[in-house]
């Protein structure tokens, strides 16, 4: 049962990250950019736990916590170099 | 049947979890402006994550994997409301065009993009208050 589930959890999670990567494409402005790659982080951790239940290695928890971690000082790094200003071209 | 229950929980967990994050891609891709789409992939992304994560504590339960595994999922709740704040408040402040259907915008009047002030309404009353208190004393 959960190995079925792994694998409908892979199939989603793979439309997800290509929806993800159309906004990240399409913009329109860098913060909406941001949002996507934020969601493609939470997107990956996602995608590790499923990996980490399919092949029975726990170890993989680790990488999920440093891809969040990751994740939220990029967006913390985003929101400040927005918010002070600077050359942008989006 | 324990057994089978600890499955049938771990698989609902993951697929709903998994669901949930589709719903935020789905989201991040259909709806018109940065805070809908801020809405979608942080209220819906973070549950999803986090419900995938559990499905793992739960699949293995074991001590050292369900302490990791909770702290997974605090960190994400509790940094993906401030992330999506930071950039939400960043995307106003830079000018991201807000959806042409926005019914409110309340900082409109009130915020000042060159010095980065933010008057609150609530100061402003007081303010004035405080000017009739002071006229009222004299």
């Amino acid at each position: 049962m959960v190995e079925i589930a792994t694998y409908l959890v892979f199939a989603m999670l793979s439309v997800a990250l290509i929806l993800a990567l159309v906004r990240l494409i399409k913009g329109p402005m860098l913060p909406n950019r941001v949002v996507a790659l934020e969601l493609i982080a939470s997107l990956v951790v996602g995608f590790i736990a499923a990996y980490s239940i399919h092949t029975g290695v726990d170890d993989f928890i680790d990488v999920a916590i440093v891809m969040a971690l990751l994740a939220f000082m990029a967006a913390v790094g985003f929101a400040r170099y927005l918010e002070k200003g600077g050359p942008r071209d989006d | 049947m324990t057994e089978w229950l600890l499955e049938g929980l771990t698989a609902l967990m993951l697929l709903l979890g998994g669901g949930l994050m589709l719903i935020a891609a789905i989201g991040a891709v259909r709806l018109p402006d940065l805070p809908t789409r801020l809405h979608a992939t942080t209220k819906a992304g973070a549950l999803g994550a986090a419900l995938t994560i559990a499905a793992v504590a739960l699949h293995f339960a074991c001590i050292s994997v369900t302490a990791r595994a909770a702290a997974v999922i605090v960190f994400i709740v509790l940094t993906a409301p401030v992330a999506a704040h930071l950039i939400g408040r960043a995307g106003y402040f830079v000018g991201v065009p807000l959806w042409e259907g926005t019914v409110k915008d309340e900082l409109r009047d009130r915020y000042d993009p060159e010095s980065h002030v933010l008057r609150s309404g609530l100061t402003k009353q007081a303010a004035e208050s405080g000017g009739k208190q002071r006229g009222r004393d004299a």
